[in-house]
């Protein structure tokens, strides 16, 4: 019992990953600067935002609105995204986590936050915030097909196996998955599934800051906005560790394991800010289209290639 | 200077509200954004509401219509939050001080913690006011 408590709220749960998500927001946003030729912030910059607005700023409510389902969703999305974190970590610290399908189980907690946001700015009585709930909607429709046919392809690879535990054990039994074509296929369509769930430029339609003002978060301030804030720097670091114990053979804790875990993250938090750096924002319909069709098609090819085994 | 006051001044997010401009002012301040100036370094962020906002930069000549527009701004902004106004217009009203649908400059509407003269302020000028208001 106490174990559990332990592993929830210090480590790997909400205070490591916190911690942790904070450091590959900056790594971000310094890479999003080098990029462009600028400095950038400092390294403690996300903690200091974060900091500000649960310490010092003010939370306003709605005037026309539900108060409670306001309030109430910045913490249903930590939650979603911590317990994700947990149970995405836990195997990697050789933890049974007792049952096996925690795949499934994953794929639902992460989706938690999006749905969180769209019911926030459902709850806000904002009509910008309406227009990206809206947007968000469609999204989360169009990737998260894709993401579970990803998913498919995983247990497809990894004999018909619905554990984490069993797809790490699988990769270090026959190499990792992104060895082969179906798997480097797969990774593909994978980050693009993340850069949608992360609202990342190609995809960020729904808190488009220039057109629509941040969309579903235009009302949230103060402690509020924090958890937001916390939620998303969570996500930055639980979708990479995810797709390293996904495709790149886990994560581990031993020895110089470790070094080779931080270097999974980091390359996977790279690729998605190069992408994020390198592309125009697209429409809602573009990016429809293109889970639907392409990134669909993409996955059922890749699919198709593991059974043969290549 | 307490916690509190050192984490705020580490994590300013700028919003910003053009009345009448002349324009000139607007892209002055986005100049800072950009590689030369980068005001990030000092942790600066635009965002795009109120809700999010630290600081209220406010420049352009402030007309009848944009009085009320701008107090309903000043008023939704989470407290705290500092004023800045920039350029002539925002300081005094600058040539448009004596026109018939002047509403006076901002200070008579809204408190204003720094002033940043000149037409247009150049970025030098503005990240030295944007010091001073780190140090105050």
């Amino acid at each position: 019992m106490f174990n559990d408590i332990f592993h929830f709220l210090v480590f790997p749960g909400l205070l490591f990953v916190a911690t942790v998500g904070g450091i590959l927001a900056w790594a971000d946003r310094k890479i999003t600067a080098m990029v462009q030729f600028r400095k950038g912030p400092p390294s403690l910059q996300p903690f200091y935002d974060f900091l500000k607005l649960l310490l010092v700023k003010e939370t306003i409510l709605p005037a026309k609105g539900s108060k409670i389902t306001f309030l109430m969703v910045p913490v249903f999305s930590l939650f979603g995204a911590t317990i994700a974190g947990v149970l995405i970590l836990l195997p990697s610290l050789n933890i049974q986590t007792g049952f096996s399908g925690d795949l499934i189980v994953i794929f639902y907690l992460l989706a938690i936050p999006s749905l969180a946001y769209m019911v926030g700015a459902m709850a806000s009585g904002n009509p910008l915030a309406s227009v990206g709930a809206s947007r968000e909607m469609k999204l989360i429709m169009s990737y998260e097909l894709t993401f579970f046919l990803v998913l498919s392809g995983i247990i497809l690879k990894a004999d018909m196996s619905i554990g984490i535990n069993d797809v790490m054990h699988a990769q270090s039994q026959s190499g990792a998955f992104i060895g082969s074509l179906s798997g480097v296929i797969l990774f593909l369509v994978a980050i693009f599934c993340l850069q949608a769930k992360l609202g990342l430029v190609p995809f960020d339609m729904a808190e488009a800051e220039t057109e629509i003002n941040h969309g579903p978060f235009i009302e949230y301030s103060g402690s509020a906005y924090a958890l937001i804030k916390l939620t998303k720097y969570i996500m930055l670091f639980i979708l990479p560790a995810f797709i390293a114990a996904l495709f790149m053979g886990g994560l581990h804790w031993q020895g110089i394991d470790i070094l080779w875990s931080i270097l999974k993250i980091l390359a996977v938090v790279v690729l998605l800010t190069l992408i994020r750096n390198t592309n125009p924002r697209v429409k809602i319909h573009q990016a429809m289209r293109f889970f639907f069709i392409w990134m669909n098609l993409f996955a059922v090819i890749a699919i198709i290639l593991g059974m043969f085994g290549i | 200077m307490g916690f509190k006051d050192f984490i705020f001044k580490k994590s300013l997010w700028l919003f910003h509200f053009g009345g009448a401009s002349c324009n000139n002012c607007d892209i002055e301040i986005l100049d800072c954004l950009t590689p030369r100036y980068d005001v990030e370094r000092f942790g600066m962020l635009l965002v795009g509401t109120i809700r999010h906002a630290d600081v209220l930069l406010v420049n352009g000549s402030i007309n009848q219509k944009d009085k009320s527009r701008l107090l309903e701004i000043y008023n939704q902004a989470p407290k705290p939050i500092l004023v800045v106004a920039i350029g002539a217009c925002g300081c005094t009203g600058g040539i448009f001080a004596e026109g018939n649908t002047f509403a006076g400059p901002v200070d008579k509407i809204i408190p204003v913690d720094a002033y940043i003269p000149g037409c247009p302020p150049k970025p030098e000028a503005i990240l030295a006011g944007i010091m001073k208001l780190l140090n105050k």
